[in-house]
């Protein structure tokens, strides 16, 4: 299959790279990147583990093509944080134990990103809403909701010293 | 004794946060299908779309042409190789199970089944050529209904000639453990001061559904072969190759590397397992598969799949005088590592925390064209414990009694432990009174029953249940005597080993394999505690067979009582050689000395030596005593002499639409007692976890065939897995009842939610609409179910519970109802 060329910036980093037409998002970012934070959970686009920020907006990669990418900005889990420098978001699931197994959890913390940005101070029912996409099979919820709810209060408090 | 005390030490009991957090939360993580290996090869399966069919013709020319494709392998290539898969609990001593194959040569027996593997330079060719291969079939009539397999009109083995695989029967009154039920049950229907209640429960099938699929590289390059696989057990895999395969045990290397959870299903020797080793070895290079999530839904083992009939009598003054159990339990097409054995585990359980008189249970297996079950979290005692706190309920109604009266009349008391329950299981401790006391106090369950009672007095059209379920389980997988006893040919002991590094940092090595669980925290905890290290010098090595040479796996809640115990007694070996240098070095007798917090002291001085500086003089070895050997390492196997047996006290209040049938949990409260804890936040996370599960069994998720055995839930959208807005906040709490059958006082938590939660739902569910004449609705209550059930009791529609043995599609929310649209 004839590729194409796609410029992409991935966590910072402007890439060009040619792909198939017909590859995932998903493939892309594990296979071509070896990005292997992003998993694949279903083909469904139900479970979520697969979602990443595209122009700063949570889109499941898993049904989306590298090709649609062409000309935007992807952030991945590993983009989120550092391990010396965790984002709130990851200090909030380590805190309040958000994660089990931790296949969901990449995908949780970038839809978790996406719901902060829009709302920075969310209720348990606006977290649960907001993250009805994303499906764990572990925890049962309560502890990711506690962990979004540590998250926003840190980011709160940041933005809130940053302003003063 | 129930206390809320812990060991004091700054470890035992301490709210750890998470080791295995910071790769997780990174993407720094080592999953199967992460894998690369040099000149990989991909694998994908051909599978079958036919329940039950004779394979006619193969072509698979036109795949072989296609780019990228480097061999194309049928049954009729592999089966001289490739034997059969093991089912380790046959519970039938009378009988060879099936064999199960990997690859089908010439008849398929359910809709998944695989009937060729292709392989590929890359995935996407693999699935390309897949695509491009022609199987021609001549379709047989399924048998799909438990029922229609009893008849064994329609056989789904005939060598083995009957679809009635295993008869399995508990009697107290032969095991000496109380009356007999049958007589009991007799003598109470013609007694005028008795009451006798039947009911026939479904226990839908369900799927396990791990997020991470799974996933297996085989490499046959080395001089050992080493699988990676995304598996519960990686010792139980590498033993069952080389048994099953002829490979020799000591070539062959597994590796669970991260494994994103398991629930039972990961729990299991697969077909693509042995297919990638025999293929990796016919050409030399590494080959990996990965699953599509509906392959998964379709070829991983299903659970739960039962019809229980359960008869329990009792006086009219509420006192139970015998319980009869009578199973069925769908096999599905094939005989699992376990699938015969979870359904009988059950009958164990199912007298739960009540004295029982007279007790007897009985299942009968039987094979149907479907996929096969076995173990899904809880295995066996979810089941029990639905059936006997619903039948409770079902009595209390009878009687005209509180759910929560009758049960405590029934229950053993406190004082009555150790107890000896109808099915012969020896419960070591328990305190049912102290967990209730604590659950109704977070409830306020007087309060609810008052507003219960309001609602229904103004008929409002939201009603309020109330749900109950005192359960207790079975758990910490196993005493291997007893496990002999019932014919299993494996044991249930675990293993564990601790190297003493130079620096007095330590490795443990467990022979459990966690995913998702916490043992690098909870053992580094458990370590640290014992040797008085510091919890970050600890490291715990686990799901390697090479490293962890001996273990059992992690499943049926044993990680801790039985490999937690393990790492502890190691660690004792550890002491009492450190004690033996450490009094060489202070020259003083052993006797004299105290280990407190890593620190051997010399009685009434403050003479001292550190189990680090033990460590490295252990390493020197200039100076250590005569005739020991330098070394501090040690290792222990522990059996356990009995099963854990955790319990406690659910709650649930349900609010049900009686226009809409739409179920909302308005609040759950559970107090369970597992007793002494490790880590109160890693418990609680399992509790929660558990208790989704056991809700969305209630609730939402049932695998659904349609009539020709396709099922046509296989995918996330139509199988509902519930998120995070399906769901409510718990309210969670613990008495803690020490268990006396380990040195710890633990018992297992990885199930005790899931089995307790489901019949809490459902029984509150049947409460609010229990007064309109709703008297059963099987699960998963959906709103069109619930809809319907209550529509029936006012005589609008047909009744739900006439089709109690169907599994009807539209059991979850997003599904489309045959029966709803008017085919009835």
């Amino acid at each position: 299959m004839e590729e194409r060329r796609i410029n992409v910036v991935v966590n910072e980093e402007p890439k060009s790279v040619d792909v198939e037409p017909r590859l995932l998002l998903a493939h892309f970012l594990r296979e071509v990147l070896g990005l292997t934070g992003t998993h694949i959970g279903c083909d469904t686009t139900n479970c979520g583990v697969c979602t990443v920020l595209v122009d700063g907006l949570p889109m499941k990669s898993c049904t989306m093509f590298a090709v649609m990418v062409d000309g935007k900005s992807v952030t991945t889990v590993e983009g989120l944080g550092l391990p010396s420098e965790l984002h709130p978001i990851q200090e909030g699931f380590r805190e309040e134990h958000g994660l089990q197994c931790g296949f969901c959890t990449p995908g949780m913390m970038m839809a978790s990103k996406a719901l902060l940005e829009e709302n920075p101070n969310p209720t348990e029912e606006d977290i649960r809403w907001g993250l009805s996409g994303n499906l764990c099979r572990c925890t049962g919820y309560q502890n990711i909701v506690k962990s979004v709810l540590w998250a926003a209060e840190k980011l709160r408090s940041e933005a809130g010293a940053i302003s003063r | 004794m129930t206390t809320t005390a812990q060991p004091a030490t700054s470890e035992f009991g301490r709210a750890r946060k998470r080791k295995e957090d910071a790769r997780l939360i990174t993407g720094r993580t080592r999953w199967t299908d992460n894998i690369t290996l040099p000149g990989m090869l991909h694998l994908a399966m051909v599978r079958s779309p036919f329940a039950s069919a004779t394979i006619t013709g193969i072509d698979i020319e036109a795949a072989k042409q296609l780019p990228g494709v480097i061999a194309v392998y049928t049954g009729a290539d592999l089966d001289a190789e490739q034997s059969g898969l093991p089912c380790v609990f046959p519970i039938n001593a009378d009988a060879t199970p099936p064999r199960h194959v990997s690859i089908a040569s010439d008849t398929v027996r359910f809709a998944g089944e695989i009937v060729v593997v292709v392989v590929a330079r890359s995935a996407a060719a693999a699935k390309d050529a897949a695509d491009a291969i022609q199987v021609d079939y001549d379709p047989l009539e399924p048998v799909l209904d438990m029922a229609a397999a009893l008849t064994d009109s329609t056989v789904v083995h005939p060598d083995y000639g009957s679809n009635k695989w295993a008869f399995f029967s508990l009697d107290s009154a032969a095991a000496d453990t109380g009356g007999n039920a049958d007589e009991a049950i007799a003598a109470a229907e013609a007694d005028p001061d008795s009451i006798v209640v039947k009911r026939r429960f479904r226990q839908q099938r369900l799927i396990p559904a791990f997020m991470e699929p799974r996933s297996i590289v085989v490499d046959p390059t080395g001089e050992q072969l080493t699988m990676w696989s995304s598996t519960q057990v990686p010792h139980i895999v590498k033993t069952m190759t080389a048994l099953c395969l002829g490979l020799p045990e000591h070539k062959i290397r597994v590796i669970a590397p991260d494994v994103g959870g398991g629930f039972g299903g990961k729990l299991q020797v697969i077909p693509e397992e042995f297919l990638s080793v025999l293929v990796a070895r016919r050409i030399g290079k590494p080959v990996k598969w990965t699953e599509t999530r509906s392959e998964s839904m379709v070829s991983g083992h299903h659970g739960r799949d039962q019809i229980q009939d359960i008869t329990i009598a009792a006086k009219k003054d509420g006192m139970v005088t015998a319980l009869k159990g009578e199973l069925t339990a769908d096999m599905g097409a094939y005989l699992g590592l376990l699938s015969p054995a979870c359904p009988p585990f059950g009958g164990f359980i199912l007298p739960a925390i009540y004295k029982i008189p007279a007790y007897k249970f009985t299942c009968t297996d039987v094979f149907t064209n479907k996929t096969w079950t076995d173990a899904y979290r809880g295995a066996g005692r979810p089941e029990a414990t639905f059936a006997i706190e619903r039948i409770m309920d079902e009595l209390a109604v009878e009687l005209g009694r509180d759910p929560l009266e009758l049960r405590e009349q029934n229950w053993i008391q406190n004082d009555e432990f150790p107890y000896t329950n109808a099915a012969g299981l020896i419960y070591d401790s328990g305190n049912y009174e102290a967990a209730t006391a604590r659950a109704k106090e977070l409830f306020d369950y007087d309060g609810l029953r008052a507003e219960q009672r309001r609602r229904r007095e103004v008929n409002d059209s939201l009603q309020l249940g109330i749900g109950i379920s005192t359960y207790t389980e079975v758990c910490g997988l196993a005493p291997s005597r007893l496990l002999g006893a019932l014919g299993a040919s494996a044991g249930g002991w675990e293993h564990a080993s601790i190297r003493m590094l130079a620096t007095g940092k330590v490795e443990v090595v467990t022979g459990t394999s966690p995913h998702g669980q916490g043992h690098e925290t909870a053992w580094s905890q458990l370590i640290a505690h014992k040797l008085g290290v510091p919890f970050e010098d600890v490291e715990v090595l686990h799901g390697d067979t090479q490293s962890s040479s001996k273990g059992l796996d992690t499943y049926g809640s044993r990680s801790l009582v039985v490999g937690g115990i393990a790492v502890v007694n190691a660690a004792d070996k550890v002491i009492e050689k450190a004690r033996k240098v450490a009094a060489h070095l202070l020259e003083c007798s052993e006797q004299d000395l105290q280990f407190h917090s890593g620190k051997f002291i010399i009685k009434g001085t403050d003479r001292s030596t550190t189990i680090q500086e033990v460590a490295f003089a252990t390493f020197t070895s200039h100076n250590f005593p005569e005739g020991m050997e330098p070394s501090l390492d040690s290792d222990a196997t522990f059996d356990p002499e009995n099963f854990s047996f955790p319990h406690g006290t659910h709650f649930c209040a349900a609010e049900v639409d009686t226009e809409t049938g739409w179920v909302k949990i308005r609040s759950y409260v559970c107090v369970d007692d597992v007793g002494t804890v490790v880590n109160p936040l890693i418990v609680e996370g399992q509790i929660h976890g558990g208790l989704a599960q056991g809700i969305a069994q209630a609730l939402f998720e049932e695998a659904v065939h349609d009539e020709n055995g396709t099922l046509v839930t296989g995918t996330l959208a139509d199988y509902l897995v519930p998120s995070a807005a399906d769901l409510p906040s718990f309210t969670t709490d613990r008495t803690v009842t020490p268990a006396t059958s380990n040195p710890l006082g633990v018992k297992g938590v990885g199930e005790a939610g899931t089995i307790a939660s489901t019949p809490a739902v459902v029984n509150a569910v049947l409460d609010a609409v229990r007064h309109l004449g709703v008297t059963n609705i099987d699960m998963p209550c959906s709103p069109q179910r619930v809809w319907r059930a209550v529509q029936s009791a006012r005589g609008a529609v047909k009744s739900t519970s006439e089709h109690a043995t169907e599994a009807a599609a539209g059991g979850g929310l997003g599904s489309i109802d045959a029966q709803q649209g008017g085919a009835e």
